[in-house]
Formats: structure tokens, C-alpha cells, sequence
């Protein structure tokens, strides 16, 4: 049986914050709001990486920041899909050489799990609908 | 046929498991799409929960490395178990009255228990301290609502002249009293308590403990405790409706009755859930045992005077 089949009909997300400055982290609770209520493809946001499908990282991954994140993509059940969302997960946007910054969060995740699944939703910050059409597109190529 | 086939029957299809789940999942279904609408949003697809759990299905299984193994895995199939079997007694019950024991609604009251319980064992073995914490408060929730609920069960069974039986309590034309209203108000807020909802969800918090007593639980552990809720919320109404509301009758438009009964009760608990906010488990426990307590030893109290002195409204 195709299992992934039904992962993209109810993907469960977890938001992950890696040093973000909380702007990408507002438009996602947006996305939750009756305007744009991503519970019509059945997108539920999650409390913990258990039931987590897909994992929402925000900001630059730093330092501090960058061992939470990947014990945290340890304990969510494969298959799972991290969407990087900003310009700061999917590249390092303006902190990219600073002093705090461990790497982008792709290559970091990369090194933890080479089959890692990764999107990449760019923006400062992304719009709502950039966000439902970047998690929409991401799970019907999968 | 024998009653060898019948019994496995009964169990894993009719009444029983492939038919709870099936109303369960469009139960839980319209649990997700009135509380959308009462949001002003558009809500999930029919078929949300079914996909829920086939997703679920798929997936890997974690189980922490502290944890006690074998409790772990096994709490959940004991909790839907228990459902289970409430829910094919009280399909047998309503189907077909003349099949029931005297004493089923203590059985049913200990059944209900079950998945409360196995909640509690599986969040204990599962190690962690978010799980604990809901564990305890579960524990402590138990506890308050327990007492309201049988006490609600006894003003019926008084007002029904002392039948233990559920087919005979369900049988009777519901009575309209004062003591009947507070029992049945009361039953509803217990029946709301033990699905976990809003204002006492207070074990699953998701703001405070992350899932509470579900933490550590995923892929097909998760999915049999997503049954096991979905199960539980065509039982826990469909009691309510056959102790309180006169219960199934026979026949197409008594069948039709109990379904619109059934569908009332649910619409209840669901505006309950959306109206109100999350309490804490101290104030929980104070509307439980105090004001839930004395609501319902008045109740107990003139159901007695009614029964002894005949008079049909108290």
C-alpha cells in the first residue's frame, strides 16, 4: 500500500523556531486564522514532534538554536517533510556569515539525514498563501 | 445460527467495531466542521478522519527509550477494547431488548472508565514529563467527575422504580422532571469530561503540555487511540440518549427519533466545547464536587420524594 498517498492528505505540522524574529512565525498562525484556515487540506498544527508530519522551521539556525532543531527532526516519525520557511531557513538572508549563525538549516539537516525531504518557501516573511501553496505543491510532487 | 457466530459478529461488525468506527469517524467529522463553522471558517473535507488515520496507520512507530514497553503499547488496546464492548452492549440493547442482563448499566458505568484509565497507564509508561503531568491530571479529573455521573445514573434508576436492566430503563418514555433536567445536565458536562473536550480538556491542554497524556505516542499507537475517540463519541451519547431520552425505539421513525436524539446530544457537546474556555483542573474540581455534588444530591433527594409520594414533575 502507497502510504504517502494518505501523508498528503492530513499532514499533521509542528512549528520548529531556530532564531527567527517571530514575523515568519505570525504569518504561519495566520495561515490558522479563518481568512486563509489550512484545515481544509487537512493541515492540523501539532504539539508535539510525535505526531508531527511535516516540520515548520523558521529563522537562521543558530548555534543554540541548531542541536534542538535536529533532535527535535530526530523524534518526528518518517516520512516526514521540513518545509524551511523565510529567507532566513532557506538561505541565511541578511545574517549569512554572522557570528551566531551554525549554517543554513538545509545543508545542517542534509548532514543529519541525507533522504532528508526539504522545501523551501521564500519570502520576508512569506505570505499566507505563498506558505499554503508551497505546503500544497511540495505534497502532491512527494 | 448459532450463537458462536453471532457473538464475533456482533462484536467486529454490527453493532460493534466496523460500525462504531464508521459513525465515529462522521461523528468526529462533524465534531471538526461545526466547530470550523461556529469559527467562521470553511473546515476539513468530509473524510478528514478517515484520512487521519490511515496516515497515521503508515507511519513509523517511536516509542521512547525510558519507557515501560509493554504498558506502552498495550494501553491503547485496552482502552478501545473497553469501548468497544460498551458500544456493542448498548447496540445489542437497543436492537434487540429482550437479549440484555439485569445490571447492565453498572456494567456500562465500569466500562466507561476503561479508556480514562488506559489513558492514565499509557501516559505513565510513557516516560515523559509532559505525559506525567496529564497523567495526574486526568487522574484528578476521574476523580471529580465520577461521582456526578453515577449520582445521575441513581436519580434515574430511582425515577424508573429501582430497574437496573438498560433495555427497560431505555424503554420507557422519558420522564420530565426537575430531578430528571439536573441529571441529564450534569450527565452532559461528565460525558464532556470524558471525551476530553473544552472546558475540560484539561489532561490534553495543547498550550501547556503539548499533547498532555498523548505525548509520546505515534503512527499506528496514535491511530488506535484516534479509533478509540472517535469510538467513544458515538457510545458516550448514545448512553446518554438511552438512559435519559426514552432511548431507540423500534421500528423506522422511533429509529429516526433516537438518531435526531443522538444528533442533539452531539450538537450539545459540541457548542459546549466552542462556548467556553479551558478551566484549570482546580476549578474543575471544585464545579465537580461542589456545585455538580450538591446539584446532584438535590436531584437524588426530590426524585425520592417524587417516587415515594407519586408526584411525576419533582
Amino acid at each position: 500500500m502507497n502510504w504517502i498517498r494518505w501523508l498528503k492528505k492530513s499532514p499533521w505540522v509542528f512549528h520548529v523556531n531556530t532564531g527567527a524574529c517571530n514575523n515568519c512565525d505570525i504569518e504561519i498562525v495566520d495561515c490558522l486564522a479563518p481568512k486563509h484556515d489550512i484545515e481544509r487540506f487537512g493541515i492540523k498544527l501539532v504539539g508535539t514532534p510525535r505526531h508531527a508530519d511535516a516540520l515548520l522551521v523558521t529563522g537562521v539556525g543558530t548555534r543554540q538554536a541548531v542541536p534542538r532543531l535536529l533532535e527535535i527532526y530526530r523524534q518526528v516519525p518518517k516520512p516526514c517533510v521540513v518545509f524551511l520557511i523565510g529567507a532566513c531557513a532557506t538561505g541565511t538572508g541578511i545574517f549569512a556569515g554572522g557570528y551566531h549563525v551554525a549554517g543554513p538549516v538545509d545543508e545542517i539537516l542534509k548532514k543529519e539525514d541525507p533522504n532528508a525531504i526539504i522545501a523551501y518557501v521564500p519570502g520576508c516573511p512569506p505570505k499566507p498563501e505563498a506558505m499554503i501553496s508551497g505546503i500544497i505543491k511540495t505534497l502532491s510532487t512527494l | 445460527m448459532t450463537e458462536a457466530f453471532w457473538i464475533p459478529f456482533w462484536i467486529l461488525v454490527f453493532p460493534g467495531f466496523l460500525f462504531t468506527l464508521g459513525l465515529g469517524l462522521v461523528a468526529s467529522y462533524l465534531v471538526r466542521k461545526v466547530s470550523a463553522l461556529v469559527q467562521y471558517r470553511v473546515g476539513p473535507p468530509v473524510m478528514q478522519p478517515f484520512y487521519d488515520i490511515m496516515k497515521l496507520l503508515g507511519k513509523e512507530i517511536l516509542i521512547p527509550q525510558d519507557a515501560q514497553q509493554f504498558v506502552f503499547k498495550a494501553a491503547p488496546l485496552i482502552g478501545m477494547a473497553g469501548v468497544l464492548l460498551l458500544s456493542t452492549m448498548l447496540g445489542v440493547n437497543a436492537l434487540w431488548p429482550e437479549r440484555t442482563f439485569v445490571g447492565d448499566i453498572i456494567v456500562a458505568i465500569y466500562l466507561m472508565v476503561l479508556p480514562s484509565l488506559a489513558l492514565i497507564l499509557g501516559a505513565s509508561a510513557s516516560a515523559s514529563p509532559h505525559a506525567a503531568v496529564g497523567a495526574a491530571r486526568e487522574m484528578k479529573l476521574v476523580m471529580s467527575y465520577e461521582l456526578g455521573l453515577v449520582l445521575a445514573f441513581v436519580v434515574v434508576i430511582i425515577r424508573t422504580g429501582g430497574t437496573l436492566s438498560l433495555a427497560a430503563i431505555g424503554g420507557q418514555a422519558p420522564v420530565i422532571g426537575i430531578s430528571n433536567f439536573i441529571a441529564f445536565a450534569v450527565s452532559l458536562l461528565c460525558i464532556q469530561a470524558k471525551l476530553g473536550y473544552v472546558p475540560f480538556d484539561i489532561a490534553e491542554a495543547e498550550t501547556e503540555l503539548g499533547a498532555g497524556v498523548l505525548m509520546e505516542y505515534s503512527g499506528p499507537l496514535l491511530a488506535v487511540w484516534e479509533v478509540m475517540h472517535a469510538m467513544m463519541l458515538v457510545a458516550l451519547p448514545m448512553f446518554l440518549v438511552m438512559v435519559f431520552l426514552g432511548g431507540f425505539g423500534a421500528g423506522g421513525l422511533g429509529l429516526l427519533g433516537g438518531v435526531l436524539k443522538y444528533v442533539l446530544v452531539l450538537v450539545l457537546i459540541i457548542l459546549i466545547k466552542n462556548t467556553n474556555p479551558r478551566v484549570r483542573i482546580d476549578q474543575a474540581m471544585k464545579f465537580f464536587w461542589v456545585y455538580c455534588g450538591i446539584a446532584m444530591v438535590v436531584a437524588v433527594v426530590l426524585a425520592t420524594i417524587g417516587n415515594i409520594y407519586g408526584i411525576a414533575r419533582l
